[in-house]
């Protein structure tokens, strides 16, 4: 079985880096964000480069933090407790895990944080989905990709076109701003026309790879929501009178929220499986990540639904976090393939075909 | 009225005869309003001389129908929801004539929005906690509070309003009902900008506002039993709107089925047919309860209609963006607006998605429909109140 516990190093890492995010990712300056023209925070993100995030899984030889997916799925959930806009999924777990799938010479300007690459897909895409339809010919590549997470706040793309992943260059590709249902974490479509590319590796293992790898922890990032959720409607429904009682004193809503807290714990129980099964290398991680996604992505929109509602009127405001959460939770739940979708690559997987 | 309300027959006759006397194509728009308001025929169900015929309201719909057919204009309900729904069923219950002569016509022909100065911040679901004071000077009232979550307060020209006239006696004895000129003096209305970018509700701060007494509706200290009223006409407003089969959200996502195949899964498909039939049998529900509705009188059967409802406009959005997939990341527009009505339809994926979790919220929330269905209808007993007999003065604030 793999260990489904924190250790003593991700509790240290946890710890450090919420007092940073207190200092640096407030909810206020999260919401102003997601109406200023940068596609993302680059100054948190220079903060987490200093705090060796972005290379944690990278090894110590690459200029990385010698670290494992383990730890990673730590700032995975720190960074969904508070919709950090920053390109650390796209980034910092799926283009780097393709680079360690290559050993790619990209490693080390990713794993500093001093470089950002993408993968050129659509958001939406499942593991074990089909890809856009980008040719290539002569190490020139032409097609259209949309819906790409993070495309705005790149310096590099990673696209797989054909029978290979290329690396081409950002400033290659015409990109268009998106306007997102998540605008924490925005989309971008692209355009290549005759793009020079380099060949990051062939075949699609690699993006398979990233794409597992993407669903496998965003399903910590989804935890950390569905905590923070959590823990904001208890505080606010022990705090709320109406009727001269806190709210959270009907039954109604307190049952709801002890469901709530049992579904959290599954989804620390189903992410921590998957995160370990990827450091691991463990042959469990297919069904690993197809649970992950098709469990946690339903708890952290439970999660965030159930804080707009329990927050009655001011829950559906601009000038509270909760719809920051809503958003993201959903947009979360249809990223790297829906629950319906995982759920048939799990029918696949376990033999349980369809009638 | 000597005879006996007009059948459909009758009321055909009667539109026809209408129309002939007035050419929708040439008659302007507000003259031809007003004319069919004075005929009766604005809605069929409200007595003689006040746009209506005393018809039973399930005659409504046809009526609406046979002015759409003709091309005639309409009196654009959806901007002017809280009137319609709200306000004008609670004049039509407890206004003098002359409120009812006043206020009645301009509010159907849309001349004049309302809104609905209800909710404050430390009252929501406990509506009867209310600390807006109005005293009472001579002839008129002086009105001192903060109103929130005011929707389209500032496109209205009147609001219905609960103060505290008696913070001497327990909460729901207290208070009194009044129609606000959202014109006087000392009403400051502030958007409130909400999850989906634009601002449909406000903030209203009522300073020294002077109503005068001719503008109370119902007497004083009635104020719980008339907000009752204009609460249950709002679960109906909200939850048990006609409409055709297919005619709500769920309309929307069968279109997308229907001319999207690429879109579909096994998984999607179960979950869109277990909707439709949730959906179907809400309607007929609905369509059910305005058979069984006389004019200004619906029971507690419109908070289940509107319970429903929220549940499933919030279930049936949330499978369209999963249908969707990565095309539901994308947004049309966040920018702050101040809408001058809600429409579904009309905008992203998302946006249905966003604005229909305020449906579990707005006109009471879910939790409380589901205690007034429990201990109104179902006699079960209420929760322990602790606040029930104190004088208002006395509640911890
Ligand atoms: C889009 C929108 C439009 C609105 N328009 C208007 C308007 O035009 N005019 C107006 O006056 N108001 C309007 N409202 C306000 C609305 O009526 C209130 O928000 C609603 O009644 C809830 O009150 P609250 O926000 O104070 O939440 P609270 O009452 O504080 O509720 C917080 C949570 O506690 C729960 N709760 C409270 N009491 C109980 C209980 N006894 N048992 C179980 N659970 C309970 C609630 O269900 C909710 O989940 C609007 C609200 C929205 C969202």
């Amino acid at each position: 079985m793999t260990d489904l516990l924190y250790g003593e190093i991700e509790d240290d890492l946890r710890a450090g880096l919420r007092g940073m995010l207190a200092d640096h990712c407030g909810w206020q300056d999260v919401l102003a964000g997601t109406e200023a023209d940068e596609p993302s925070d680059a100054a948190l993100w220079s903060a987490l480069a200093g705090f060796g995030a972005p290379g944690l899984a990278v090894p110590e030889d690459r200029d990385g933090g010698g670290a494992t997916w383990r730890e990673t799925a730590v700032v995975m959930e720190e960074l969904g407790r508070v919709v950090a806009p920053v390109p650390f999924l796209t980034c910092s777990v799926m283009a780097t895990a393709a680079l360690l799938a290559a050993d790619d010479e990209l490693l080390p300007a990713l794993a500093s944080g001093e470089r950002t690459a993408v993968l050129a897909v659509p958001f939406g895409t499942a593991p074990d989905a089909p890809l856009p339809d980008v040719r290539a010919s002569g190490g020139r590549l032409t097609g259209e990709v949309r819906d790409v997470a993070d495309a705005l706040a790149a310096d590099v793309l990673l696209v797989p076109a054909q029978d290979a992943l290329y690396a081409v260059e950002a400033g290659h590709a015409a990109r268009a701003p998106v306007t997102s249902l998540d605008m924490t974490r925005r989309l971008g479509d692209l355009a290549f026309t005759a793009a020079p590319g380099r060949v990051v590796a062939t075949g699609e293992a690699t993006v398979r790879a990233a794409l597992t790898a993407g669903a496998a922890l965003l399903a910590s990032e989804q935890l950390g929501l569905a905590e923070r959720c959590l823990e904001t409607t208890v505080a606010y429904v022990k705090e709320r009178y109406q009727f001269g009682r806190p709210v959270g004193s009907y039954q109604a809503l307190k049952h709801r929220l002890a469901d709530l807290w049992t579904s959290v714990t599954q989804a620390r129980a189903v992410a921590r499986h998957a995160a370990a099964c990827l450091a691991d290398g463990d042959a469990d991680l297919p069904v690993a990540a197809a649970l992950a996604q098709a469990h946690c992505s339903q708890v952290a929109v439970r999660a965030a639904e159930e804080c707009v509602q329990m927050h009655g009127g001011i829950g559906f405001t601009w000038e509270h976090p909760a719809h920051l959460y809503l958003k993201r939770a959903k947009a979360d739940a249809l990223a790297l393939g829906t629950p319906g979708r995982h759920r048939a690559t799990l029918a696949r997987l376990l033999d349980l075909p369809p009638a | 009225m000597s005879t006996a309300p007009p059948g459909a027959d009758e009321l055909e006759r009667r539109i026809a005869a209408f129309l002939a006397a007035h050419d929708p194509a040439r008659t302007e728009r507000t003259a031809f309003l007003r004319a069919r308001f004075d005929a009766g025929l604005a809605w069929v169900h409200f007595p003689e001389g006040l746009g209506g015929l005393g018809a039973p309201v399930a005659l409504q719909h046809g009526v609406d129908e046979a002015f759409r057919r003709a091309g005639a204009p309409t009196n654009r309900p959806e901007a002017n929801a809280i009137g319609l729904g709200m306000a004008a069923p609670t004049i039509l219950a407890f206004g003098t004539e002359e409120q009812k002569r006043r206020f009645l016509r301009p509010l159907w022909t849309g001349e004049e929005i309302w809104c609905q100065l209800f909710s404050e911040p430390g009252a929501g679901s406990d509506l009867a906690a209310l600390g807006t004071r109005a005293v009472r000077d001579g002839d008129s009232w002086t009105v001192d509070g903060q109103k929130v979550w005011t929707s389209m307060a500032h496109e209205a020209r009147w609001g219905i309003l609960v103060a505290r006239t008696d913070p001497d006696v327990p909460k729901h004895r207290g208070m009194t009902y009044f129609v606000c000129d959202m014109r006087a003096p000392g009403v400051e209305v502030r958007p409130l900008r909400q999850l989906t970018g634009e601002a449909e509700f406000n903030e209203v701060f009522l300073t020294g506002v002077v109503v005068p007494d001719e503008h109370r509706l119902g007497e004083v200290g009635e104020g719980w039993r008339v907000a009752t009223t204009t609460l249950m006409n709002e679960r109906v407003a909200i939850g048990g709107r006609a409409a055709p089969r297919e005619g709500g959200m769920i309309g929307v996502v069968a279109g997308l089925w229907r001319d999207r195949p690429e879109l579909r899964t096994p998984d999607t498909h179960d979950e869109l047919l277990r909707l439709w039939v949730d959906a179907e049998a809400a309607r007929l529900t609905g369509e059910r309860l305005r058979q069984a509705l006389a004019a200004g009188s619906p029971g507690p059967e419109g908070s289940a209609a509107k319970l429903s409802f929220a549940r499933l406009n919030q279930e049936i959005s949330g499978l369209e963006l999963e249908l969707l997939g990565s095309e539901g990341l994308r947004h049309d527009d966040w920018t702050m607006r101040r809408p001058t009505e809600v429409d579904f339809t009309r905008r992203s994926p998302g946006y249905r998605y966003l604005r229909a979790k305020g449906n579990s919220i707005e006109g009471g929330t879910s939790e409380i429909l589901r205690n007034i269905i429990a201990e109104r209808v179902l006699g079960l007993p209420g929760e322990i109140r602790v606040d029930k007999d104190v004088p208002w003065k006395d509640l911890p604030k």
